[in-house]
């Protein structure tokens, strides 16, 4: 079968080019689409398995990162982006698309609905920061695009990463049905416990990465994305590593999952 | 219309970073300690709203449930002595509000009427200072007064305020007279002079006089009677004219014929600084280097990368409008360089930028000169610019370098460099050819035209004076240009356009002045221009350098497809015109012709200058002081490596993306912690291709005093080792040249002219000499005239400066090596000679002393090193390669050691220098310090041999450096102790 995947762009996108690389190599049929032309062709939605939303500066984060693009989203794409949620296709928002997804209520979406129950604010060191980072994907996690990884080392390249839930609830709610999908460790795997530079952002719980209670939607600061060639590994001249970066995993996971399931 | 206030804070309850920020930075940087602050985002909706449409904006659109408070008309300031409001002033671009408006618009469903709008402004609540105190955070700090306006105001102020608008609506109303004026130019010299200044010309009496004499031929007066224009000039088109002309479009110096009297007083022409050294040099190399595609020709040079692409470079500078806002002046400088290598060929994508800033110390604490800046806030306000125009347009920034000087008090220098990458065919034609034909459409994309940037060409071609217009000062627009550029390059795959060009210095009236040249002419209508006010005079509008515009030709059989995709992309495009083969450059404005501009006069009228070049007989040297018997040199190890030329630039460098678009290989910052200064950028920029590129920057304006001719050299010599150091091979390096110098024009207001013109020609005898000897065709350059600070009694004029940007291709990205060491047991190699050469050195700097022996290029034999040093790092055969460059053999030692996080323990009696001080802190040329792995050793040394290849000790497990001179001075340092020194300056 061959897995459609579709790679918003447009309005300051820019991370477009190497999200749709890696989910090429992954093996998925690979269209970059302007937001426009999507908006014109939404059959185009109905026919994908895999939408990524990529990193950027989505109108130049005005007003707050990724506001004014989920306000857009959420007005002009809500009720087909609904329907191809519904019906169990996979949805990535890489930095600044999960500060799009957060903020337009598709994630955690953990009553099914357009709410916005969490957001992404101001690093506690108030300035956009670009450094590796590793991450743990918590035991029980349901995130279906990290499935057999534990450990992940990949670059962060934002100002305003700091998650936040909306109240004590929804963050024990994110816990227990396994919606923490990545956390900030420190380098040997111990809890980052919000301590700069492990945990960069000053995140609540150390949280890099959550996903909807199906595991199928999933967003995440650090850009899998920018981990493609062993090249790309800040250690990559002290270490001997696999020559294809482990970022790959995340896409190769979603395209072996929507092969098997949709 | 009603005016509708929101205010968004962070709730009460939760720590403010911005706040909190702020608070730091009065702090550090005014020296004032303010209680407590928040930060609330202002936004005044000036539009016909229903109070429910109100509601719904406010907590749909500007508010963040999570984590914020929102009201409408009342103020959410709450606990605190005074607020500031700073807002932006009339016509300045105002991004958030812009966008304001297209949320406002899709969360209504509906679009808001034409002069409704949305205005962005931030209201600080400060706790703890009295309204004296905040005035001066407003002004030191918060606003700046050419771009923005801002109010105090105590509690009780507020409390009587309720909620009204504290800043005036920022909208146009100045108008001008959009009547097209006629100059006379039936002046004596005087006269003429006195115009050139009042209307901010620039032109100097020759080129005055040519213009009067162009105007007074019987053949010129006849053509313009006939087409019903009078006699004289019109505004527009003395304007266009000056422009074109000016020292920042022409290059006037560069192309002067040059009397220059050398220090040996013998005496010779040079015809042309450009053709003569620049040109020449390239051509001189050409012949060795089969991969030039088009140079000096257009926007950016291009090379040939691999069989399938081609790559374009280019670097700019924007001091001027940096010195006035640095802010808005850096920034336009970042996404204005990237509009020139998007504008090379038909378009090419921009895959990295570089960045160069010359500052005063930011812990100046003299007196600051009217309408100067603090360097400190020069230095936070010019790298927010670049970070901000380069984050935002998703280009990575991948190498640059922080510089200072007392003397850049008086302008900063701000480089931006960016590469750019396209097929080597686009739409079936050839990705670097182009030309506009007869009959294709004038289309200008992008930006709408404003006030802004008026006289930015004519401004930059002279001394920063009290008349130096705030016009000039632009904010950059990042989301508007990438826009475009994404749509471009779409249009570009598709075929869609003839040519394309930036619109940048002299707005349209360059662009299109330019693009007219090949097919012979234009004509233009000014009134179909989109304005983003009303009010501007056609000359205004033909030379606005308002940002975020390109010009392009479009065939008439593709326009319509191009106007469509560009509706499609929500980016605006304008058809103004049409290019012909009349001979002239036509502007209208509702119908009537107001400008015919004889094409062959308007570029090739401009009368050559004339200018002598004499070299003063330098003062005789002070004596060098170097300290008598200290045997300990650790305590000056640590603080050459806090010198501000030598500190770590990574709390700078990590708020830049160095890694969107996933090609990065080398970053800036490299070793076990990712915390040692890497040497040069590497990227892979080809999807699945191992070929790299190594990109790397030179500058060493303290040797310029001393000698232009070496501090050319050097900067050269320090480009190329950067590059040599990862691994790239001679003959693949392309250049750039940037000069910035102060006034080289004999003058009454600057009687060294002919000195400093003598500079220049010794730089460029020097770009001329070195490159030839390592095969580097130059491919592009820019030069920057005028550096100097004229006000009242006060001058300042910079330091001579060039800055050398360098790009080698790499056949195989996976052999390039780092600068941190790897292992334990590994030996340790000086390579290169190490010379009494501490003149202009960190050492001496740091003494007060400035020192005699500036160090020396010796080209040929540092390219026997380079080629050695090339072939053992692609053998494998080294572990790590770091250059010696600012504070010498002692910081390359100690930068090599911590970055790896292995000690080190070596001594120096190898090296051909017995004087420790001078062996540890001389900053000779073409030096490296490597290691390399015990097995790897002898086959190191027999491909090293011939050249200086010096073994001096073995890394070590235990984290110190130990180095021991022949002299017996040594050094003994913890690597947490150097890291630290080296980290803490400028760690902010």
């Amino acid at each position: 079968m061959t897995v459609n995947a579709l790679v918003l762009t447009g309005f300051g996108i820019n991370c477009d080019n190497e999200t749709q690389r890696a989910l090429a190599r992954a093996g998925a049929e690979t269209v970059r689409i302007h937001l426009n032309d999507l908006l014109a062709q939404l059959d185009q939605l109905d026919r994908a398995h895999i939408l990524a939303i990529p990193g950027g500066f989505s109108f130049g984060d005005h007003i707050a990162s990724g506001k004014v693009l989920a306000n857009r989203l959420r007005h002009k794409l809500g009720a087909p982006l609904e329907r191809f949620v519904s019906d169990g296709k996979l949805v990535i928002g890489i930095c600044n698309g999960f500060q799009v997804m957060v903020k337009m209520g598709l994630l955690p979406y953990c009553d099914g609905a357009l709410k916005q129950e969490a957001t992404l604010t101001w690093n506690d060191t108030s300035r956009f920061e670009n450094r590796w980072v590793h991450l743990q994907a918590p035991a029980g996690n349901r995130c279906v695009w990290l499935k057999d990884i534990e450990q992940i080392a990949l670059p962060i390249r934002h100002g305003e990463g700091k998650f936040i839930p909306g109240d004590d609830a929804i963050l024990q709610r994110l816990r227990e049905n396994g919606q923490v999908a990545l956390r900030y460790v420190r380098d040997d795997g111990a809890p980052a416990n919000g301590v700069f530079p492990f945990n960069p952002n000053g995140a609540v719980d150390d949280i890099a990465g959550i996903c909807d209670p199906s595991g199928r939607i999933f967003g995440l600061m650090p850009h899998p994305e920018g981990y493609q060639e062993r090249t790309n590994h800040p250690a990559w001249t002290r270490a001997s590593l696999p020559a294809e970066g482990a970022g790959l995993r995340v896409f190769h996971n979603a395209v072996e999952f929507a092969r098997n399931e949709l | 219309m009603p005016i509708h206030r929101v205010e968004v804070a962070i709730k009460p309850a939760l720590p403010d970073a911005a706040g909190e920020a702020l608070c730091a930075r009065t702090r550090e940087d005014l020296n004032i300690a303010v209680e407590g602050a928040r930060v609330i985002d202002v936004f005044t909706l000036d539009a016909a709203l229903t109070p429910e449409e109100v509601e719904r904006v406010r907590c749909e659109l500007f508010t963040d449930p999570i984590i914020q408070i929102s009201a409408t008309n009342q103020s959410l300031a709450c606990d605190y002595d005074c607020v500031i409001e700073v807002g932006f002033l009339p016509g300045v671009t105002d991004n958030v509000g812009r966008t304001s408006l297209h949320g406002v618009q899709d969360t209504l469903g509906r679009a808001l009427a034409p002069g409704e709008g949305v205005y962005k402004s931030t209201l600080y609540a400060l706790k703890g200072v009295d309204k004296s105190v905040a005035d001066r955070i407003a002004a030191e700090l918060l606003a700046n007064e050419l771009i923005e306006q801002y109010v105090v105001k105590t509690a009780a102020d507020m409390a009587e305020l309720d909620g009204k608008p504290l800043l005036a609506l920022p909208v146009v109303s100045q108008q001008s007279d959009i009547a097209v004026q006629d100059v006379s130019l039936d002046l004596n010299d005087t006269g003429l002079m006195a115009l050139s200044r009042d209307r901010m010309l620039a032109l100097d009496l020759s080129e005055m006089r040519a213009i009067k004499e162009h105007y007074a031929r019987s053949d010129t007066r006849a053509r313009r009677k006939q087409l019903g224009l009078p006699a004289a000039p019109t505004d527009i088109e003395l304007e266009i004219l000056a422009q074109t002309w000016s020292e920042h479009c022409k290059h006037k110096i560069f192309n002067a014929v040059i009397t220059y009297t050398d220090k040996d007083g013998e005496t010779r022409t040079i015809d042309g600084l450009f053709k003569t050294y620049i040109k020449g040099v390239t051509d001189a190399v050409s012949e060795r280097v089969p991969w030039l595609v088009s140079v000096f020709g257009d926007n950016a040079g291009i090379i040939r990368f691999d069989d399938e692409h081609l790559f374009a470079l280019k670097a700019e500078t924007h001091n001027s409008p940096s010195a006035l806002d640095p802010y808005g002046g850096a920034m336009t400088g970042i996404v204005g360089v990237n509009r020139d290598v998007l504008g090379a060929g038909l378009g090419f994508q921009c895959i990295f930028n570089t960045d160069v800033f010359c500052f005063a110390s930011p812990y100046y604490n003299g007196e600051i000169p009217p309408r100067l800046l603090h360097p400190r806030r020069v230095l936070r306000g010019v790298h927010s610019g670049v970070r901000d125009g380069g984050n935002q347009s998703g280009i990575p920034d991948i190498n640059g370098a922080i510089v200072f000087h007392e003397r850049f008090l008086g302008k900063p220098l701000v480089f931006c460099g960016t590469g750019g990458i396209s097929p080597a065919v686009v739409g079936g034609r050839p990705a670097h050819e182009k030309a506009a034909q007869p009959g294709d459409h004038i289309v200008m994309t992008g930006g709408r035209i404003g006030k802004d940037g008026i006289h930015g060409a004519t401004f930059s071609s002279e001394a920063l004076h009290e008349g130096s217009p705030a016009t000039a000062v632009q904010i950059g627009d990042p989301i508007t240009q990438k826009k475009m550029a994404d749509f471009l390059l779409e249009a570009r795959d598709a075929g869609l356009f003839s040519c394309i060009t930036d619109c940048g210095a002299g707005g349209l009236s360059s662009s299109v002045g330019e693009m007219a040249c090949a097919p012979g002419g234009a004509e233009i209508h000014l009134d179909k221009a989109p304005l983003k006010y009303a009010g501007l005079a056609p000359w205004e509008i033909f030379l606005s350098e308002a940002q975020e515009r390109m010009t392009l030709a479009v065939p008439p059989e593709h326009l319509n497809t191009f106007l469509e995709l560009a509706r499609r992309r929500e980016v605006e495009a304008t058809v103004l015109g049409e290019y012909n083969n009349s001979g002239t450059l036509d502007c209208y404005y509702d119908g009537a012709l107001i400008c015919s501009l004889d094409m062959e006069f308007l570029h090739e009228g401009l009368p050559r200058m004339h200018l002598e070049a004499r070299l003063d007989t330098p003062e005789p040297a002070s004596e060098l002081l170097l300290p008598g018997d200290e045997s300990d040199l650790t305590g000056d190890l640590l603080q050459v490596l806090g010198a501000l030329n030598v500190c770590s630039k990574e709390s700078f460098v990590r708020m830049y993306d160095h890694e969107v678009l996933g090609q990065s290989v080398l970053k800036q910052f490299q070793g076990a912690r990712q915390d040692g200064p890497g040497d040069a950028g590497v990227i892979a920029p080809v999807p699945g291709s191992k070929r790299g590129l190594a990109v790397s920057c030179g500058i060493c304006p303290k040797y310029a005093d001393l000698d232009a001719y070496q501090m050319t050299a050097c900067a050269v010599d320090e480009a190329v080792r950067n590059l040599a150091a990862v691994g790239v091979t001679l003959g693949t390096i392309a250049g750039l040249d940037n000069f910035c110098w102060p006034d080289p024009v004999q003058s009454p207001s600057t009687p060294d002219g002919r000195h400093k013109l003598a500079q220049l020609v010794q730089a460029c005898e020097a770009l001329y000499d070195v490159c030839l000897a390592y095969d580097i065709p130059l491919i592009s350059g820019k030069d920057s005239m005028k550096n100097d600070y004229r006000i009242g009694d006060t001058k300042i004029s910079i330091p001579p400066t060039i800055l050398f940007t360098a790009a080698g291709i790499l056949e195989n990205v996976d052999c390039v090596v780092s600068m941190d060491v790897k292992a334990a047991g590994h030996v340790v190699y000086v390579l290169g000679e190490t010379r009494d050469e501490m003149g202009g050195s960190e050492y001496l700097a740091l003494r007060n002393q400035v020192g005699v022996n500036v160090p020396q290029v010796y080209p040929l034999s540092a390219r026997a090193l380079y080629e050695r040093l090339s072939a053992v790092i692609a053998r494998g055969l080294v572990a790590s390669c770091h250059d010696c460059s600012d504070g010498g053999l002692g910081v390359a030692l100690a930068e090599s050691a911590f970055a790896g996080d292995v000690g080190m323990s070596v001594t120096l009696s190898p090296l051909t220098m017995d004087n420790g001080v001078i062996a540890l802190f001389s900053e000779s040329q073409s030096r490296f310090v490597a290691t390399v792995a015990p097995e790897n050793t002898d086959a190191f040394e027999a491909v090293m041999d011939g050249s200086p290849c010096y073994r001096i000790g073995e890394t070590s497990a235990e984290p110190m450096l130990r180095i021991l001179c022949a002299d017996g001075r040594k050094v003994e340092a913890d690597l947490d102790a150097l890291r630290t020194a080296w980290k803490r300056p400028l760690d902010w």
